[in-house]
């Protein structure tokens, strides 16, 4: 699903943040994306979600070489990729349920058609009580809930996730590893990058960490 | 799946509404709407000008150009009266004009009476005898062969079409039209930067927009159309509100005009711009200008928003 080879990056003429990656992330496969901070995390989600482009080497995204993507073609593979950022980026003027609606909204599907959906996940993040309230009167965790749940509505062939867990309470914590783990199962390839060790030790997955721009993989 | 929000139901069985993905009122789109109205009005006052001031010039000229006047100047040893008769007479046999009337000594010091005051005695002045004639509308009058009958009735008159006065009348309108479509050009161009840098300021103020639409994988072409429907609604708007603006100033101004008719600045104004009435045609140019610029909003919006895409990519 997901393949890079010899991959680089540097921002402008700086020092190579990423060196000589070469991995591979096969579909329904579930892992953790680990290193500490400034290790290139947030830099590699990016390439995987064509935020960036590699300074040097392949990255073969769904078969597709991404050099070679146009901008209509990027946007067509995005819509196979959920991503959940640290910022949460949500619309402040549209409602928790109109935010995560909102990857359904740009296919053109029509709103009776995923109404049903939309509701059942937000109750299932505990947003049920908030789907009419506007972002800016949530607190960080149910904007972060809002954020993963746009994520994964359209249940996308590989989630990314940057620190999903940064801002709630353990137990919630779980809760949303545990969806993270239905959504695998149901054949989504995940890769949640994060610090938090005991969340990594709820779950055996594999796990890649970056030390140094490089990569260091755990089976 | 476990629920762990509460469990009475939120959302009712109807459909929602949805917010649009391009919020409709912000501070950056009411001030473009404020651009676009003020330039609109602008445009729409010039262009209404330069309609009302090549209308009533080209009516001053039909009107004088349809008149020829004739002046029959006092000599020693002749009769005026009678020179004048002869002058009118040979005017009247002329073909292609239709009506001749001779101006009386009364009528004549009626005309000077702005000027030298009343109760003077025509009889110690050298006046001269207005004949004015009318010519039939679309005929081209054989002027040596009128000026040539008029004087051999009476060698003392002489025979104007005013034909310097229209030259110099028309070279005027002509500068003022010109000096108006120049203004209106740049209100145009100064319409189109100021409209590319309200919607850049709006599509800063959009940008966190268009980076989640991206995320969820909204193609270039469909943030753009969300933007340009956004941003040629913002146009008509301001359209509408400068261009109605002006057209009920246009309105109210003809009206106001009509409350001074009588008095001096009135029939000032009234001499120099007719009756301020815009005709119809003239609205409707003013209305098909307002949609203009609400376009020309939309196509400097849609260059702006392609930079700012690619900027953001």
């Amino acid at each position: 699903m997901v393949r890079f080879e010899n991959v680089g990056l540097r921002y402008g003429l700086g020092p190579e943040i990423l060196r000589d990656l070469n991995f591979q992330i096969p579909a329904h496969s579930f892992q953790f994306l680990t290193g500490p901070s400034g290790a290139g995390k947030t830099s590699l989600l990016k390439l995987l979600f064509l935020s960036l482009r590699p300074t040097r080497g392949l990255v073969n995204l769904f078969g597709r070489d991404v050099a070679l993507l146009g901008k209509e073609e990027v946007a067509d593979l995005r819509k196979r990729i959920g991503i959940v950022l640290q910022d949460f980026r949500l619309l402040d003027h549209m409602t928790t349920y109109e935010n995560v609606a909102l990857p359904f909204r740009v296919m053109g599907r029509e709103e009776s058609s995923y109404r049903k959906e939309v509701i059942d996940l937000l109750k299932w993040v505990g947003l049920g009580e908030r789907m009419d309230a506007l972002p800016p009167i949530l607190s960080g965790g149910e904007k972060q809930r809002a954020a993963i749940a746009r994520a994964v509505i359209s249940r996308p062939h590989l989630l990314l996730a940057d620190e999903p867990t940064g801002n709630v309470d353990p137990t919630l914590g779980r809760r949303l590893l545990r969806l993270f783990i239905e959504l695998n199962k149901s054949g989504t390839a995940v890769i949640i990058a994060t610090h938090d060790i005991t969340l990594m030790d709820q779950y055996e997955a594999r796990r890649l960490v970056l030390h140094q721009g490089r990569l260091h993989i755990y089976e | 799946m476990v629920d762990l929000g509460n469990e009475r139901p939120q959302v009712p069985a109807r459909a929602r509404n949805l917010s649009p993905i391009v919020p409709r009122a912000s501070i950056a789109g009411r001030a473009l709407v404020a651009v676009v109205a003020i330039m609109t009005f602008l445009a729409s006052i010039t262009t209404g000008t330069v309609l009302l001031v090549s209308a009533s010039a080209a009516e001053w000229q039909s009107e004088i150009a349809s008149e020829i006047t004739a002046q029959v100047r006092p000599a020693p040893g002749r009769d005026l009266d009678r020179d004048a008769a002869a002058a009118a007479e040979a005017m009247r046999m002329q073909a292609g004009i239709v009506e001749v009337r001779s101006f009386t000594k009364q009528e004549a010091a009626g005309l000077l009476e702005p000027w030298l005051g009343s109760g003077f005695s025509l009889d110690e002045l050298p006046v001269p005898r207005v004949i004015v004639a009318r010519v039939q509308p679309g005929t081209m009058l054989d002027m040596p062969a009128l000026r040539s009958r008029v004087t051999q009735a009476a060698p003392t008159a002489s025979v104007d079409d005013h034909r310097a006065w229209i030259e110099r009348m028309r070279s005027t309108t002509g500068a003022t039209v010109l000096a108006g479509i120049g203004i209106l050009g740049l209100v145009i161009v100064a319409t189109i930067i100021s409209v590319s840098f309200a919607t850049r300021g709006a599509m800063a103020a959009n940008r966190p927009i268009v980076e989640v639409l991206h995320f969820v994988g909204a193609g270039d072409r469909y943030i753009a159309n969300r933007f340009l429907r956004h941003f040629l609604r913002l146009g008509l708007q301001g359209g509408i509100i400068g261009g109605g603006i002006a057209m009920l100033g246009f309105g109210f101004s003809e009206s106001i005009a009509g409350w001074f008719s009588g008095t001096p600045v009135g029939d000032q104004f009234a001499a120099l711009l007719g009756t301020f009435a815009l005709r119809p045609s003239g609205y409707l140019a003013l209305a098909v200008q307002a949609v203009l610029i609400a376009a020309i909003t939309a196509w400097a919006s849609r260059r702006t928003l392609f930079a700012t895409l690619d900027e953001i990519d």
